[in-house]
C-alpha cells in the first residue's frame, strides 16, 4: 500500500511537473533557432538539420525541414521571405574550429507548400582551423532604427564576431569587417529594446546531458558593435554576462536564446533544456516568458498549477465571487488586558463554514477587499486536452474545493459559472507580461471573435475588453497559496 | 376696481409661484451649513463636470437605519433594505421641497450626504439615503457603464432597472464599482440611487464612463 502510495504520489508530481515544464508532444531539439511563425503555425529548427512544427505553439513534433546540416541555426522573417542561418561545423567540441556560417532564403517554412524550397546557400563568414573563432552558431539580428541586417557567430574557442550582412541578399555586405564583440560563450544573438542593444549568450558545459551547467547571460551596448557590458559595467569580450536564465529544478542546461514578441508587453524565449528529468533526460525545446526589469532581460517562471489569489494591479483587490462576505467568528480577546492564558491559533474560514450561504447557479465575479475567504481562493488547473498557445497551456480557474469556474460571459462581460464544461468560453490562457504581471485570456468569448482579457473596468468590476499594456486595468498578480 | 382686484390676485399668483421656485434657495438660507457643500440648482439644464460626475441630485431627508457597524453591508442586507421597490412601478419624479426631497447641486464631485442630513437637521449616522436625477441624452450612447462610489454600500438604477450594487463596508472612491455596458437611449432618463450608511460620513460619486473608463460628457442634467 505504502509503495501503491508513493508511486502515485510520484505520478501525480511527475504529471505536474512535466504540465508545468515544458513543451508538449516530441519537443526533441539541439541549439533551437529564434521562434518563426508561417502560416498559421510555429517553426523552429536544430542542430543537426530538421526542426519542429507547432500548430498552437504548446505541442511541438517533429516535421521541419533545413537542408546543410551542421550547427546550430537561426531564423528570421524579412519582408515576406524567411532567412536562415546556419553553421557548417569545424568539428566540434574537441575538433578543428574551420567553420563557415551560411545563410539562404525560403517563401515558406511549411515544407508541404508548393513555394516551399531553399535558395543556394552563401557563405558570410568563415574560420580558419586554429584561429580565435570558431564561426558557428549565427544569431540573426535586423537592426529596427536602420534596417541594417547583422550576424553574430562564435564559441568558446575566442571571439563573438558581429558581421553586417545586406537584408535585400542575406550575403555578406562587401568589405565588411567583422568586428570582436564578445569572448568565450555560445549561441550568441542580438537583439534591440528601449534604446539598448542586447548581446544574449549562452555560458557553461554544453553538451553533457544532465551535468551540462549551460546558461544564458547579457550585456547591452547603446551600438550594436559594442562594447556590451553586463550590470556590473564588465565588457563581454573580458568575460562578462548577467544571467538571464540557468537551470530549473528538474530541466538542466540553457541555451541557444531566441525572442519573440507576441504583442505589447508579452515576449517570449526560446532555448533548450540540455536535459530534461521528465522527459528521459532529452534535449528539449523550452519557452518561457521573458521580462524586463530596469531594462535588462529576465526569464520568467513557467506558470503552474495551484492555488492562488488572483489580485488586480488596478488597486490591489482580489478576485472573488460575489457572494455574502460571511463574518469569521474566532473569539476576540482584549488586547490592552494582560493575559496568562495560553495563546490559541485559530484556523481559517473554511469553504464548509460558508458554502451553504451561496446561491446556486451562476454567481457573478467582483473584486473586492483581500481576507483569504473561500470566496477569493482560486484553483488553477492546466486542461491538457484544450491544447495551448505559445510556450503555454489552457487552464480552468476554479473555486477551490468547488466545482464553480470562471467563464467568459455575452455582451465581453465575465461571470463564475457553477460547473467546468470544457466550453472555450471556461479555458483561460495565462501569460505573465514584460513586467511580471499577467494578462489574462478566455480561449473565445461568446458571440464574439475577438481577443479579449479579463480587465478591472473599475476597482470592483471585472469584465472583458481589449488588452492594452500600458493600463494597469488589464495586468494581475498571482499570489500563489 | 374691479381691474385692481385683477392686478391683485395676478400679483399673489406670481409671488406664490415665485416662492415656490425659491424654495430651494430658501433651504439652503434656512440651513445656512449646507451652503459650502451645494447650491440651489438654476432652472437651466446642467452638464456633468469635466471629470462627467454628476452634481445635480434631488436628495431625501433620510430615513433612520441604526447600523453599529457597516460590515454588515453584505449583498442580501443591502438589496433586503435598498431594493425595497421605492423607485420602481409608477415611480414619480419627487419634487423640489415636497414630501422631503429638496433639489441641490453639488459644489463638489462627490455629494455629501452626511453634510445634508447634519445641515438640515434630519440625520447624522445611521441612515438610508435615496437620490434621484434625471439626464436628457441627445442620441444613443453606447457601451457606456454607470460608475459610482459611496460610502458606505450603495444600489442603483436606470429607469428602475438595478445596474450596480455596492456592498461592504465602502469607502467614497471614485469609479469603485461600474455597471455592465449599456446603451443610453435618447431620451430622459431617471437615474436613481440609495446609500446606507452606519457611523462616519456619507457621500457618493457617479458619472458614466466609457470603454476606456473615460468619462462621458454628452449629455444634460435636469431639475424636473
Amino acid at each position: 500500500m505504502k509503495t501503491s502510495l508513493r508511486l502515485t504520489s510520484l505520478a501525480l508530481f511527475m504529471a505536474a511537473a512535466m504540465t508545468a515544464s515544458a513543451q508538449e508532444g516530441k519537443p526533441w531539439i539541439h541549439d533551437p533557432s529564434t521562434i518563426m511563425q508561417c502560416d498559421g503555425k510555429y517553426y523552429t529548427f536544430g542542430t543537426g538539420g530538421g526542426g519542429l512544427i507547432s500548430e498552437d505553439g504548446w505541442n511541438w513534433y517533429p516535421g521541419a525541414e533545413r537542408p546543410g546540416g551542421g550547427a546550430a541555426p537561426d531564423a528570421m522573417k524579412i519582408g515576406g521571405r524567411y532567412l536562415v542561418a546556419y553553421s557548417s561545423t569545424g568539428g566540434g567540441l574537441g575538433g578543428g574550429h574551420a567553420g563557415r556560417i551560411l545563410t539562404m532564403w525560403n517563401r515558406t517554412l511549411d515544407p508541404k507548400s508548393p513555394d516551399f524550397g531553399f535558395t543556394e546557400p552563401v557563405e558570410v563568414a568563415s574560420s580558419e582551423v586554429d584561429e580565435d573563432c570558431d564561426a558557428i552558431d549565427a544569431g540573426l539580428f535586423m537592426d529596427p532604427t536602420t534596417g541594417r541586417l547583422w550576424c553574430t557567430y562564435g564559441t568558446y574557442f575566442g571571439f563573438i564576431r558581429i558581421v553586417e550582412l545586406d537584408p535585400q541578399t542575406g550575403a555578406r555586405v562587401e568589405g565588411n569587417e567583422a568586428v570582436n564583440i564578445a569572448i568565450d560563450c555560445e549561441a550568441t544573438t542580438v537583439i534591440w529594446r528601449n534604446g539598448w542593444y542586447y548581446l544574449l549568450g549562452t555560458h557553461g558545459t554544453c553538451c553533457d546531458g544532465v551535468n551540462s551547467t549551460y546558461n544564458i547571460v547579457v550585456g547591452r551596448s547603446r551600438n550594436v558593435t559594442g562594447p556590451y557590458l553586463d550590470n556590473m559595467g564588465r565588457d563581454m569580450i573580458a568575460g562578462g554576462g548577467k544571467m538571464v536564465v540557468d537551470a530549473a529544478d528538474r530541466q538542466f542546461g540553457a541555451g541557444h536564446f531566441g525572442r519573440y514578441v507576441e504583442d505589447e508587453g508579452v515576449e517570449k524565449m526560446s532555448f533548450h533544456w540540455e536535459a530534461d528529468l521528465d522527459r528521459g533526460g532529452r534535449s528539449v525545446l523550452a519557452i518561457r516568458p521573458l521580462l524586463w526589469e530596469n531594462d535588462w532581460p529576465v526569464a520568467g517562471e513557467a506558470f503552474t498549477s495551484g492555488v492562488y489569489e488572483i489580485s488586480s494591479v488596478r488597486r490591489g483587490y482580489a478576485l472573488e465571487l460575489a457572494v455574502d462576505f460571511v463574518r469569521h467568528d474566532i473569539p476576540r480577546s482584549r488586547w490592552w488586558e494582560a493575559s496568562d492564558e495560553p495563546i490559541a491559533s485559530y484556523p481559517n474560514q473554511t469553504l464548509e463554514e460558508v458554502k451553504d450561504t451561496w446561491p446556486e447557479g451562476e454567481i457573478p465575479a467582483r473584486i473586492g477587499d483581500w481576507m483569504n475567504r473561500p470566496h477569493q481562493r482560486w484553483t488553477v488547473t492546466a486542461v491538457p486536452e484544450a491544447g495551448g498557445y505559445l510556450g503555454g497551456q489552457y487552464y480552468k480557474i476554479q473555486i477551490e474545493g468547488t466545482d464553480r469556474v470562471l467563464a467568459a460571459a455575452k455582451d465581453a462581460e465575465v461571470t463564475v459559472a457553477p460547473s467546468f464544461t470544457g466550453a472555450a468560453e471556461q479555458l483561460w490562457r495565462i501569460e505573465q507580461l514584460t513586467d511580471g504581471t499577467f494578462r489574462i485570456m478566455p480561449k473565445e468569448v461568446p458571440g464574439t471573435e475577438r481577443q479579449y482579457v479579463l480587465t478591472s473596468i473599475a476597482d470592483s468590476t471585472p469584465t472583458l475588453a481589449e488588452y492594452d499594456f500600458n493600463s494597469d486595468n488589464c495586468k494581475w498578480k498571482f499570489i500563489r497559496k | 376696481m374691479r381691474r385692481f382686484l385683477y392686478i391683485l390676485i395676478l400679483f399673489l399668483a406670481l409671488s406664490s409661484t415665485s416662492d415656490a421656485r425659491k424654495k430651494p434657495k430658501d433651504l439652503i438660507a434656512r440651513y445656512p451649513a449646507l451652503a459650502p457643500y451645494f447650491s440651489t440648482p438654476s432652472t437651466e439644464a446642467m452638464q456633468p463636470d469635466e471629470k462627467g460626475f454628476i452634481r445635480r441630485w434631488l436628495l431625501l431627508e433620510p430615513i433612520a437605519h441604526e447600523t453599529r457597524t457597516n460590515t454588515v453591508f453584505v449583498d442580501s442586507y443591502v438589496r433586503q433594505y435598498l431594493d425595497t421597490g421605492w423607485n420602481k412601478g409608477d415611480f414619480k419624479l419627487p419634487q423640489d421641497g415636497r414630501d422631503g426631497w429638496h433639489a441641490l447641486d453639488s459644489r463638489l464631485f462627490n455629494v455629501k450626504l452626511y453634510r445634508f442630513a447634519v445641515g438640515t437637521e434630519t440625520g447624522r449616522y445611521g441612515m438610508i439615503c435615496r437620490v434621484v436625477t434625471v439626464i436628457d441624452v441627445p442620441e444613443d450612447i453606447e457601451c457606456v457603464r454607470l460608475a459610482t462610489g459611496s460610502n458606505s454600500a450603495s444600489m442603483w438604477w436606470i429607469d428602475g432597472e438595478e445596474v450596480l450594487i455596492l456592498s461592504g463596508d465602502r469607502r467614497m472612491v471614485m469609479d469603485d464599482g461600474a455597471s455592465r455596458r449599456l446603451t443610453l437611449k435618447k431620451g430622459r432618463h431617471i437615474l436613481s440611487g440609495a446609500i446606507i450608511n452606519g457611523p462616519g460620513m456619507s457621500d457618493f460619486c457617479v458619472r458614466f464612463i466609457d470603454e476606456e473608463g473615460k468619462p462621458v460628457l454628452d449629455y444634460e442634467i435636469l431639475n424636473k
